[in-house]
């Protein structure tokens, strides 16, 4: 019979949109699931930091504001106890110098954080499965007040004060100063 | 007074048990009507396939407003990038449950109880226990079950596109940042989430389908009877849904 | 048959049990309708066929779907047996060229010729009809009237007709019962009927406009109203 069976077929392919809906949703939406693709073509980059806040997979990776590629993968080196993160860079910026630094930033007041990658002045560049080995961690806001807290303590009881003492982890290199995060401006 | 509104207490608890007497023979008839499966996916795709129309452009809409609204709220703070978040948070926690029901309750269950009722009306229910046809097993039960099995599934449609919608305003048109979006998106969502989505909207499915089939079946066998049945189903749905959305909201925090 | 209000529609659902009786005693096919119940109650009515008054045609299901209804969903039989009973059922009525058709596109004689194929598909051994007659052309009448009477004897059936159309009943009827005020108060051959001296049968049969069942709406005396307004004005 004609008739029923359009209708059957309609309803299963309603069932079916409603089904790949809700796998859309639990695969897109959360971190259980596989993440769709981009195009174009990309080559890998790693680099370790001490502390990566709350940096996510997927998170953008910029140079001068422009966006270059993107946080892939997120790991824990079990020998050195640093976050391993690795990132995928768009193949037409393949002539970042190989002693450029990676930061990590932070979008905004409340955003999300991003990796802001400096500029070094090497003549070799960033090629597939390189290593990026200047990397400055995350501003984790305890820390940044543990090291105020130190400070005012230190100016208490003069001699070696200052910054490198107590309280302060999570940076390599010196602690930066609570300078405002630049935020990126988007290049439309 | 007191009496009026003792009276009135006392009809709204009998109606309470009739409603829920009626749940019961439904439950009870299902497995019996599960060998028709002809007449389930028919109600499927009637309550179903012909509400896709109206729940995607009302998903599209509702997303879109989510992203115009979080987008401007959310860049007063800077942090315009947990645009995914705050849209997939709502809409799978409580727009996409609740305002599908709603909307469900408005197309699909006035379409089932103005359709029962007019059998009711012309004696097409009596002329089927006349030739010994349990109409509940017949017409009732597959109606429900096609708007019990419906619902969830317009529920995920309309959250996905939803999310389609405040992404085209806030990636396409505003600017932010694609990644973001996805990945704040995912690192602050949980299948918790999506669960309270599901349980509410199969909650809310059951009590549609309940409202819109009683209804019907029970109305006055006249114009004015079925007209009544279909106001009755939008305004009784709507209230429950609201209530239910409290208490699984509560039961979920 | 009876004036309006009697009880003949009542009557009618509890002889096909979708009224329970509280009381006396209701025997149809050796079945007492005051404590049968559930699927011996089903059992009964597919004995039964009942047209309705308005033929109670499932609308989403064509001509031949729905005279083919109770086969279906009681039967096991093969599509090529169905096929031969409806056509048969339908060709009996004269609307077997009607099969495809859905009552939407049927006129009101039309649909209740339908119906009445509907209620004779399973060859049942008593047929009820409720208000046959009522808003029908003369055409579709005599069409109906034919039916009733060779049904019933062609088919060896128990016919019940519940109507208030004196003159059809008259013509097809072999035994004819009279209710009025809840009870039966005359029965037997349209002749005996016709004969019946008593006023209720008298006014029913003829068509009388008043008599035992009365022109005026019981209220207060006439002039007594009348007056008693004037009275009020004028003080």
């Amino acid at each position: 019979m004609g008739k029923s069976s359009t209708l059957n077929v309609g309803a299963g392919a309603f069932v079916l949109l409603g089904f790949a809906a809700l796998a859309f949703l639990t695969t897109q939406t959360t971190n259980h699931g596989i993440h769709l693709g981009t195009r174009g073509s990309f080559y890998a980059i790693t680099a370790k930091f001490d502390n990566i806040g709350d940096l996510k997979v997927g998170a953008p990776v910029s140079m001068a504001g422009v966006d270059v590629g993107r946080v892939t993968r997120i790991d824990l080196d079990t020998k050195q106890f640093k976050a391993v993160v690795s990132m995928q860079l768009d193949s037409k910026y393949n002539d970042i110098p190989s002693d450029s630094d990676a930061s990590i930033y932070t979008q905004g007041l409340l955003g999300g954080k991003f990796i802001g990658l400096t500029a070094g002045g090497a003549d070799t560049y960033l090629k597939n499965n390189d290593q990026i080995d200047f990397t400055q961690s995350a501003i984790v806001l305890e820390n940044l007040i543990g090291q105020l807290v130190a400070n005012f303590s230190n100016k208490g009881s003069d001699s070696s004060g200052s910054s490198g003492s107590s309280g302060s982890s999570g940076s390599s290199g010196s602690a930066p100063t609570p300078a405002p995060s630049p935020k990126p401006e988007k290049v439309k | 007074m007191i009496g009026e509104l003792g009276r009135s207490l006392v009809g709204a608890l009998g109606g309470l048990g009739d409603i829920g007497l009626f749940l019961l023979r439904i439950v009870a008839d299902t497995p019996r009507a599960l060998l028709r499966f002809d007449l389930i996916a028919k109600q499927v795709f009637n309550s179903g396939a012909l509400s896709l129309v109206i729940i995607m452009l009302s998903g599209l809409f509702v997303g879109m407003v989510l992203g115009l609204q979080g987008f401007e709220l959310l860049q007063r703070f800077g942090s315009e990038e947990a645009l995914g978040t705050a849209a997939a948070i709502g809409l799978l926690r409580e727009l996409s449950p609740v305002i599908t029901a709603l909307l469900f309750a408005g197309r699909a269950g006035t379409a089932l109880a103005s359709e029962i009722g007019l059998m009711r009306a012309t004696d097409q229910l009596s002329a089927m226990e006349m030739m010994a046809v349990d109409p509940i097993s017949r017409v009732v039960v597959p109606r429900f079950l096609g708007g019990v099995i419906a619902m969830p599934l317009l529920a995920a449609i309309f959250s996905m596109i939803g999310l389609y919608g405040a992404q085209l305003i806030g990636v396409q048109m505003m600017g932010v940042d694609s990644g973001s979006f996805w990945s704040q998106m995912q690192g602050a969502v949980e299948l918790r989430d999506i669960n309270e989505g599901l349980v509410k909207s199969a909650m809310f499915g059951i009590a549609c389908s309940l409202i819109a089939v009683y209804q019907g079946y029970y109305a006055d066998p006249t114009a004015e009877g079925v007209g009544l049945a279909t106001t009755r189903t939008v305004v009784t749905s709507a209230v429950v849904v609201l209530f239910l959305d409290y208490l699984v909201t509560s039961a979920f925090l | 048959m009876g004036p309006s209000g009697t009880g003949k529609t009542t009557l009618l659902r509890l002889i096909t049990g979708q009224l329970r009786p509280l009381g006396g005693s209701l025997v149809v096919a050796g079945q007492d309708m005051c404590t049968v119940r559930g699927p011996a109650l089903y059992a009964l009515r597919k004995r039964m066929g009942m047209l309705f008054q308005n033929g109670a045609l499932l609308t989403d299901l064509s001509v031949f779907e729905n005279v083919a209804f109770p086969l279906r969903e009681h039967t096991d039989l093969p599509e090529r047996l169905i096929r031969l009973i409806v056509l048969t059922k339908l060709q009996a009525v004269g609307l077997r060229g009607a099969a495809p058709l859905m009552p939407s596109e049927l006129s009101g004689g039309m649909a209740r010729r339908v119906a009445l194929a509907r209620a004779i598909v399973m060859d049942p051994e008593i047929l009820i009809y409720d208000e046959p007659f009522v808003g029908l052309d003369p055409i579709s009448l005599g069409m109906i009237l034919r039916l009733v009477r060779r049904l019933n004897d062609t088919l060896g059936l128990t016919s019940i007709v519940v109507s208030h159309d004196v003159h059809e009943i008259i013509q097809v009827a072999d035994r004819v019962y009279l209710l009025s005020g809840g009870r039966a108060v005359a029965s037997g051959t349209p002749d005996e009927l016709e004969k019946n001296s008593s006023d209720v049968v008298k006014q029913f049969v003829g068509g009388l406009p008043d008599g035992p069942v009365p022109f005026h709406y019981p209220g207060p005396d006439y002039f007594g109203e009348l007056l008693q307004r004037d009275l009020r004005q004028s003080a």
